[in-house]
């Protein structure tokens, strides 16, 4: 017997709670870059089981595309943590509040 | 039942690195957490019949992402998290945001679960590469050439975001920071990384 859609789906579902409430409780941009990786990685779990029971293969072009974009944001998103760093010597998000005031 | 022991297997793994990611403070913990979700997912998509995207998992996530994290990581030598220190309403506006996303997801458990069962069509060719490849380049060739651009973007981002600024014009930065600092009475360290 195969695990259903609906047990992917719970998976999917749970990482993404974990990763939106990781980004929320987490103080370092670094943290908060890797929480987010980790919530495409659940949809991308939806993609790949959607296409299985389906047999469909634009599910998984879409998981394709979705690591490129992951891989865009990787290279934008450490290269703004690396130029925060450097005018702040921190990557704690409270610390970049220059638009406060 | 083999696959269903699979999937408990990696389900269960991939959620105990979920959670400890979020539980480490110390950034380099939450990497190799992260690198074990992406290796558990990995397996799952094989299970799916995806081997193609169970490759690229493990070669862009695990391999190219995440070694650009930890490099970053250890370029930047960081302390461990601190905890909030301001803004400490976040703690209850993050615990009640998971609470409705958990419901949420039973919600879609049960609703799927008593659903009319689909007919599931094993079809074994749509994971493999031949077909990923054949669908990538003539139905879904826009998609693909818009990624390329994406990603060419990005590599121009990137070395924008990261180059160092000319002296003068860093000067003048400092400057104009230094002043604004000293009018708000402010006792911060300001230092910047020359």
């Amino acid at each position: 017997m195969e695990p259903s859609l609906a047990n992917y789906l719970a998976l999917s579902g749970i990482l993404f709670t974990i990763g939106a409430t990781g980004v929320v409780f987490k103080r370092n941009a670094l943290g908060m870059f890797m929480c987010i990786e980790l919530m495409l990685n659940a949809v991308n779990l939806t993609f790949v089981a959607f296409s299985r029971y389906y047999a469909d293969v634009t599910g998984q072009l879409f998981v394709f595309m979705v690591m490129s974009v992951a891989a865009a944001e990787a290279a934008v998103g450490l290269g703004i943590i690396i130029a925060f760093y450097r005018n702040s010597v921190s990557i704690d998000v409270d610390d970049a509040s220059l638009l406060k005031n | 039942m083999a696959s269903n022991v699979l999937f408990y297997l990696f389900a269960g793994f991939a959620i105990a690195c979920a959670l400890s990611l979020v539980y480490h403070r110390n950034p380099l913990y939450s990497a190799i957490s992260l690198i074990g979700v992406f290796i558990a997912l990995s397996c799952i998509y094989v299970t799916l019949a995806a081997p193609f995207i169970a490759a690229v998992q493990i070669l862009i996530y695990a391999g190219a992402i995440m070694v650009l994290v930890v490099f970053v990581i250890m370029l930047l030598n960081l302390d461990e998290d601190r905890p909030l220190t301001r803004l400490k309403y976040l703690y209850a506006l993050g615990a009640g945001l998971g609470l409705i996303l958990l419901v949420q997801t039973f919600f879609i458990f049960y609703a799927v679960m008593r659903a009319p069962n689909h007919t599931v069509n094993v079809d074994q060719t749509v994971g493999k590469t031949l077909s990923i490849g054949q669908a990538m380049y003539s139905e879904y060739l826009l998609p693909v050439e818009i990624v390329g651009v994406l990603l060419l973007m990005a590599i121009i981002g990137g070395v924008i975001l990261v180059r160092r600024l000319e002296p003068t014009q860093l000067r003048l930065v400092i400057n104009e920071e230094l002043d604004r600092r000293n009018e708000g009475q402010e006792k911060d360290d300001f230092r910047i990384a020359l």
